[in-house]
């Protein structure tokens, strides 16, 4: 249903006028049930990549969309704390290495057939085996035989060998026990592991899945969370609605909701403003200066804080960027204030810690090389035997990186006298290909938006040897061993201790350089009178109330 | 004519050839693994890559890819974007897209600008003659996307009285603000020329002749003074509908409208040749059957110009 504009408007006005004549304000008093039991929404977002398939999608466009269809075992809290069990009746463990798994019986998919025990397993096994080439499949490297379902290609993925076809097509380590119970046994103790399972990789897939072709799911996907698929009209929209046989908490309040995909954010703002579109979970650039999007939406603003982080990575595989005092002394010679403030109008934090703050295990402030300290930089520097030649920090052209990494090299250049430049590398593709090469000459710009609420996910894959994002290649054996042994920890919270000593290590290495913590700005329409964001700041379509 | 007919039909073939491949040799040129970036600022397993690399036999040379995209052109098979949708759908919901609002831009072009440029040709100097000037000058000064955000701005969140964006239904009063945006610059154009060809054309002598022998005046402009005229304006018109199409990217974008020029960006950014070309391909048809229909509009408007 389309209301003329003008006609609506006058009935906006009028509900204005009214709230100012009663002296009450509608962001608190919640929904009216009857308004949002039929209700339907239309928000913002992308086309999806990639087919819909859980283990197979890593861009928000169709993250969002999987995250909505699907519950996992556990779920993170909107406030970014620690996990809990949702689909899981209980995930028990007596040394972090062997999981006994119950799930909750009789939920259903959106297909009607009951979610078991061997719907996770194998869907886990098909995430895992390399011939299916999943963009996730690296997630199941804990778990114990992933080697024999997913082989490396010897010489890299642009050389001409092919990766041998792998021995197996189940891991070892995956053992189904009954419809409601299976075990995982890992290769390694991982304290961390019943966190991970809420991430959408580790999502369940009902029979269907394996009767056909993925791609041919991924057109028509079928989950199992508080909404199902209704339809997705290429470039256009993609539709969900209701699943009224959700048996677990989170139910949805609305019924339908309506994924409108567009390419320009400043085309869904002019929506947005004008009530024609309910949510932008990120408002455009161009709206931030001077606070705009505040004042054009004023109570319909959400300002919130993304679990991610700006880094800028030294390529240590370079010789000249491996001495630690060097590092040190970029870092501290970086204003970070000053770019939140003046580049980023304050939308963005100066980073002042390894991990993301509301992350269970992190302790915010410990990035003692994120502080401004430009004696101490140059000591270091000196001490480093100087810099010579020309440092380029590079960033990929294709999104808005160029102000801000500028402003980097432009301090270094005026705080230490290093002859610093910033240089942008054409399209995100180029980019990615001479990061993953090993090709970097200089500094770096990179992100990492955690997977998981924990320190682990942002200590492991960044800055342990082998780990999936080091892509600098840095290498401490203590802080590995710290790693490991936090990994066996037999609580999450002896392991968040050695976390935090490895941390410390890393801080005194600084391997990267943290700049910003992400603000997110959203916005919403007249209609939602209540909502909340995710931990990874996507809307949570199921607190929804009109 | 029907000769001439032929000959350019016969020459749409090489073109058509040499245009895609010269397209499909660009984009296949765009330097960058499409797979490498898919997964954000963590690296992609090789696994992943390789079995896309493989499945879009992007590991093959450009003559092997090329050759198997013709193949499969000519059986209507227009192949598949990297998530999986077929490109013969997209190009069958995004070009009517494209096609209603170029053609409502054409209308609107061809409306205001020709009644502009008689208007001002036949009184010239006069106050209106001053103000279409001032005015075509303002808007080829302008560019779209400044006068489409600053329309979009007043008419739709301002004032409230358009949807600032076009729906999906793409109803015809929704693509009129689009539509003026995208003809904005190519309707002063034809006021201008229009105008020229007018008010030469008015001192001609076969216009003076019609004028002697004592024919209404509506007559002498409507049939004598327009159609001699019209020549240019066609031209214009004609070759446009094409560039509308290709140039609507930007008032695609700024009015969230699904049509080609959003296609056609997005499958560059992601490197999609099979989607770049076949796009393309129907572009340059358009093009080329528009510039045979200008030709032969000739014929009809102008009886000196005969074909063989």
């Amino acid at each position: 249903m389309r209301v003329s504009k003008r006609a609506s408007g006058a009935i906006a006005l009028g509900a204005a006028f009214a709230l100012v004549a009663s002296g009450c304000s509608s962001s608190d008093d919640g929904g009216d049930a009857g308004n949002s039991a039929d209700g339907a929404i239309t928000v913002d977002g992308t086309e999806p990549e990639n087919p819909l398939v859980p283990a197979n999608t890593t861009e928000t466009g169709g993250g969002k969309i999987i995250d909505w269809m699907w519950t996992g075992l556990v779920e993170y809290p909107n406030d970014g704390g620690a996990p809990r069990n949702a689909l899981a009746e209980s995930i028990e463990t007596a040394d972090s290495k062997v999981y006994k798994i119950k799930i909750k019986q009789d939920t259903k998919f959106h297909d009607g057939t009951v979610v078991k025990a061997k719907n996770f397993v194998d869907a886990w096994n098909w995430g895992a085996h390399s011939p299916n080439g999943a963009q996730n499949s690296s997630f199941f490297a804990d778990i114990q035989g992933f080697e024999d379902v997913n082989t490396s290609d010897p010489d890299g993925a642009d050389g001409p060998q092919k990766a041998p076809e792998p021995k197996a097509k189940e891991m070892s380590g995956l053992k189904v026990v009954d419809d409601w119970n299976f075990e995982v046994t890992l290769t390694a103790p991982t304290a961390v592991f019943p966190t991970k399972l809420g991430y959408s990789t580790f999502m369940p897939l009902p029979d269907a899945f394996f009767a056909g072709k993925a791609e041919d799911f991924g057109k028509k996907p079928i989950g199992n969370g508080p909404v199902k698929f209704v339809s997705w009209e290429n470039n256009v929209s993609i539709k969900l609605t209701r699943f009224d046989d959700y048996q677990l908490r989170d139910k949805m309040k609305i019924k339908d909701v309506n994924v409108k995909i567009s390419q320009d954010d400043t085309a869904v703002y002019s929506e947005l403003v004008s009530n024609n579109i309910d949510f932008q979970q990120q408002v455009p650039v161009s709206a931030l200066a001077g606070d705009k999007w505040k004042q054009d939406l004023g109570e319909r603003a959400v300002s919130s804080v993304a679990p991610v982080t700006g880094i800028i990575a030294f390529p240590i595989y370079d010789k000249r960027f491996t001495d630690p005092k060097l590092r040190r002394a970029v870092s501290l010679s970086i204003n970070r204030q000053e770019i939140t403030d003046k580049i980023f109008f304050g939308n963005r934090k100066p980073a002042d810690s390894w991990a993301n703050p509301l992350a269970p295990g992190a302790a915010p402030g410990n990035c003692t090389a994120c502080q401004f300290q430009v004696d101490e930089a140059k000591k270091l520097l000196a001490e480093a035997g100087g810099f010579s030649g020309e440092m380029v920090f590079y960033y990929n052209a294709d999104a808005s990186h160029k102000e801000w990494m500028e402003a980097v090299a432009q301090q270094v250049k005026t705080n230490l006298g290093i002859n610093a430049r910033a240089e942008g590398v054409p399209t995100f593709a180029v980019f990615r290909q001479n990061i993953n090469a090993h090709k970097m000459k200089g500094p770096y710009r990179a992100g990492w938006q955690q997977d998981y609420p924990d320190v682990e996910n942002w200590v492991n894959p960044l800055y342990v040897t082998g780990g999936s994002s080091n892509d600098g290649l840095y290498t401490n054996k203590q802080v590995d061993a710290l790693a490991k042994e936090a990994g066996a920890a037999p609580s999450l919270d002896a392991s968040h201790a050695k976390f935090a000593e490895a941390v410390k290590l890393i801080d005194a290495d600084a391997p990267s350089i943290p700049v910003y913590f992400s603000g997110q700005q959203s916005g919403h329409s007249e209609k939602i009178k209540k909502m909340e964001l995710t931990n990874v700041g996507e809307l949570d379509i199921t607190t929804v109330e009109l | 004519m029907g000769r001439y007919l032929l000959r350019r039909l016969l020459q749409l073939v090489p073109v058509f050839i040499g245009t895609t491949f010269l397209i499909y040799w660009l984009v296949w040129s765009v330097p960058g693994d499409p797979f490498a970036g898919k997964c954000g600022d963590r690296r992609c397993p090789d696994t992943y890559i390789n079995f896309m690399t493989e499945k879009y036999q992007l590991d093959q040379s450009i003559w092997v890819q090329y050759a198997t995209y013709m193949k499969n052109l000519f059986q209507g098979d227009f192949g598949v974007t990297y998530n999986n949708r077929a490109v013969g759908d997209i190009i069958a919901t995004a070009y009517p897209n494209t096609l209603k609002l170029a053609v409502v831009a054409l209308a609107i072009e061809a409306i205001i600008g020709l009644s502009a440029g008689v208007l001002t040709g036949l009184r010239r100097n006069g106050f209106l003659d001053n103000l279409v000037l001032v005015s075509t000058l303002f808007l080829i000064a302008l560019p779209v996307f400044v006068i489409g955000f600053i329309l979009q701005w007043l008419l739709g969140v301002k004032w409230g009285i358009v949807d600032p964006t076009v729906s999906s239904e793409m109803r015809f009063s929704e693509l009129l603000l689009p539509g003026f945006v995208l003809g904005s610059a190519s309707m002063a154009y034809v006021a201008r020329v229009a105008r020229t060809s007018i008010a030469e054309n008015r001192r001609a002598d076969y216009v003076r002749t019609a004028i002697a022998k004592g024919l209404p005046m509506r007559r002498v402009v409507g049939v004598h003074l327009l159609r001699n005229s019209l020549i240019p304006v066609v031209t214009l018109l004609g070759t446009d509908l094409g560039a509308l199409m290709g140039g609507a990217i930007v008032t695609e974008g700024i009015f969230s409208i699904n049509g080609i020029g959003r296609a056609v960006l997005r499958a560059i950014v992601t490197k999609e040749s099979a989607t770049v070309v076949s796009i393309v391909v129907v572009l340059v048809l358009v093009y080329l059957l528009m510039n045979l229909l200008v030709d032969l509009l000739y014929a009809a408007l102008d009886p000196r110009i005969r074909y063989e």
